[in-house]
């Protein structure tokens, strides 16, 4: 299944160029386009065969492993799309631990003390993150941090292979990737938590005298986080999407800049490789995820319930 | 059950007479997302009215100032009033969300329906359809569609309507599965019903109340969506006043004056929890067994 949605997201990518009004080799080239340039890429992105070798074509060098070659510069496009990747996932996996270390707790805290007021202030506080768009808190970050106090440095990745200062230019694209998480973390291991300490199970652990504490945490948690593990698998995905601002606002190099400069320049080859490791990287996230959720809960088969 | 009777307060007494809104409001929370809907409502319909400048007027001279007596939000680059720019943008941000949700929401129905009814190879075909086109995330998808259409406030709507589509779709075919096991459509069946009658006048019905709530969710994600894009510079052109738009601006002029991100963001920001807040209130009013689960 996972295999077929790979290769059905490589079919479209290669049609995607005919439906552009206009020749893409033109496109691409711009101002500096005569005859021969235009043959010549043509030729480079195989636009001169027909539409199904084309297809064909794609769908064997994605099955070798290989993203093509990119037209430009007549560099691999895995090198390049090599290069802009690990800043993606650094940044990506970066903010949803801070969204699990932030989010878990507060939700965690909510469930085992309903209706206090420092759960009243969380569920306030959770549906206000959630509502916060990535590029606005991004905004919001680099004003504030960056530009007004001028505690934080506002754009790139920081001097190379100085790793802290690579860390402190992680920090603002991080938080603000993971706020929207934080606040849909802490609701929904609430509401699981709160679900699962009202089962039998639980009661019968309270009735042997284990500590509230001792429950909540060993017992309790680890069937709470059951649904969490499936919702952070849709989270690579959405990250990758607010990794495009994010990436963007604070001038780092990485797959959301890479897609967004290809789209730019017309650049299609690069815009397919991008595309199609985004893909992957979302679709392996939710396997993983659906994976790790029925070892987690083997009461839950897999496949028998598609929909 | 009320078995005593309390003295109801005037307010209390006027929420009874209110058949789902009364039960919204006496929310504390449906009631806040209540009040900023209505006021972001007023704000498209009277948006003229609102303000003295128009959106577009120029005053280089008067340029990023802050809030001042005549710039109640102060002045973008161009010297433009913020104030004016934000409330018509509220009618770009409404005029953009509800037809692109209205597309994705008859495109969604339509194949769920086919998908979920006629069952088999079409199904599954259909499935794995909607599974590839939601498998990368939806700016991505728009970027490149965008792209290659050329950035137009039509095209925005139809982007933004297809990308939607495939999440809707599966809704529904997953409601049409459960609905076709259900007693009534088996008796409708051996009563002699044919395929037609039984989609239309019994499936169709019961699939769509949950969808509708869904589709009212969705108008604030829209919102930001939209903004999003515009942001980046593929939505909505200047000098129309999109939320995104302003905000693209003030970025460039980020180390000059902070208002124009400050006021656009906040606007977004409060809006979207407007929207989220009502929404949510009204589909636990309105169908409890629906609370947390949310789709696309």
């Amino acid at each position: 299944m996972t295999v077929l949605v790979l290769l059905l997201v490589t079919i479209y990518l290669t049609l995607l160029i005919h439906v552009v009004p206009g020749d893409a080799a033109k496109t691409l080239l711009g101002p500096r386009a005569n005859a021969d340039l235009i043959a010549k890429t043509r030729a480079a992105m195989n636009l001169d065969k027909p539409v199904i070798a084309q297809v064909g074509l794609a769908l064997w060098d994605v099955l070798h492993g290989s993203l093509g070659t990119d037209v430009f510069s007549g560099r691999p496009l895995n090198e390049i799309v090599g290069a802009a990747l690990p800043h993606t996932l650094i940044l990506a996996w970066t903010s949803l631990g801070l969204a699990v270390l932030l989010g878990v707790p507060l939700g965690v805290y909510s469930a085992t003390h309903p209706d206090s007021w420092l759960d009243r202030i969380t569920a306030v506080i959770s549906i206000s993150f959630i509502t916060i768009p990535s590029y606005v808190g991004g905004l919001f970050l680099l004003l504030l941090f960056a530009v007004q106090l001028k505690v934080m440095p506002a754009i790139g990745l920081g001097v190379r292979g100085d790793v802290p200062d690579y860390l402190r230019h992680l920090i603002l694209p991080a938080v603000a990737l993971a706020i929207t998480w934080v606040g849909y973390l802490a609701r929904l291991v609430r509401a699981s938590l709160l679900e699962v300490l009202n089962q039998t199970y639980i009661r019968a652990h309270m009735a042997a005298g284990l500590s509230q504490r001792l429950i909540s945490y060993k017992y309790a948690l680890k069937n709470a986080l059951i649904p969490t593990v499936a919702v952070l698998g849709i989270g690579v995905g959405n990250l990758m999407a607010g990794a495009v601002f994010v990436e963007l606002i604070f001038s780092r190099p990485g797959m959301g800049t890479l897609i967004y400069n290809g789209i730019q320049s017309r650049n299609f080859p690069v815009v397919r490789a991008g595309v199609l490791v985004v893909a992957f990287l979302f679709v392996t996230a939710n396997l993983l995820a659906d994976l790790l959720y029925t070892y987690l809960d083997p009461r839950i088969q897999l496949d028998k319930t598609r929909g | 059950m009320q078995y005593v009777a309390r003295p109801a307060n005037r307010y209390q007494q006027f929420l009874n007479r209110i058949p789902v809104l009364g039960d919204v409001l006496r929310r504390p929370l449906g009631a806040l997302g209540f009040v900023i809907v209505l006021a972001f409502i007023v704000m498209v319909i009277f948006a003229p009215l609102l303000t003295p400048y128009s959106y577009e007027e120029q005053d280089i001279p008067s340029m990023l100032q802050g809030p001042s007596q005549a710039h109640w939000l102060g002045t973008d680059h161009l010297g433009r009033d913020l104030w004016a720019r934000i409330v018509f943008g509220a009618r770009i941000a409404l005029g953009v969300a509800v037809p692109a949700v209205g597309i994705a929401l008859v495109g969604g129905v339509s194949l769920g329906l086919l998908a979920g009814y006629l069952g088999g190879l079409v199904d599954d075909v259909a499935l794995v359809i909607f599974d590839s086109l939601q498998a990368f995330p939806a700016v991505i998808l728009a970027l490149a569609i965008l792209t290659l259409l050329g950035s137009s406030l039509r095209n925005v709507i139809i982007v933004i309507g297809l990308a939607w589509t495939p999440g809707y779709a599966r809704i529904t075919r997953a409601q049409v599965l459960s609905a076709r096991q259900e007693q009534y459509v088996e008796v409708e069946r051996s009563l002699g019903a044919n395929q037609t009658r039984i989609l239309f006048r019994h499936i169709l019905p019961n699939v769509v109340a949950p969808l509708l709530i869904l589709a009212a969710m969705d108008l604030p994600v829209v919102i930001t969506f939209e903004a999003g894009l515009s942001f980046l510079g593929l939505g909505v052109r200047p000098p129309t006043p999109s939320w995104g738009v302003i905000l693209s601006d003030g970025f460039n002029f980020i180390r000059h004056s902070p208002w124009p991100i400050t006021w656009a963001g906040l606007t977004l920001i409060i809006v979207t929890l407007g929207f989220t807040l009502f929404g949510e209130t009204l589909r636990d009013v309105l169908d409890p067994r629906l609370s947390g689960s949310r789709g696309a």
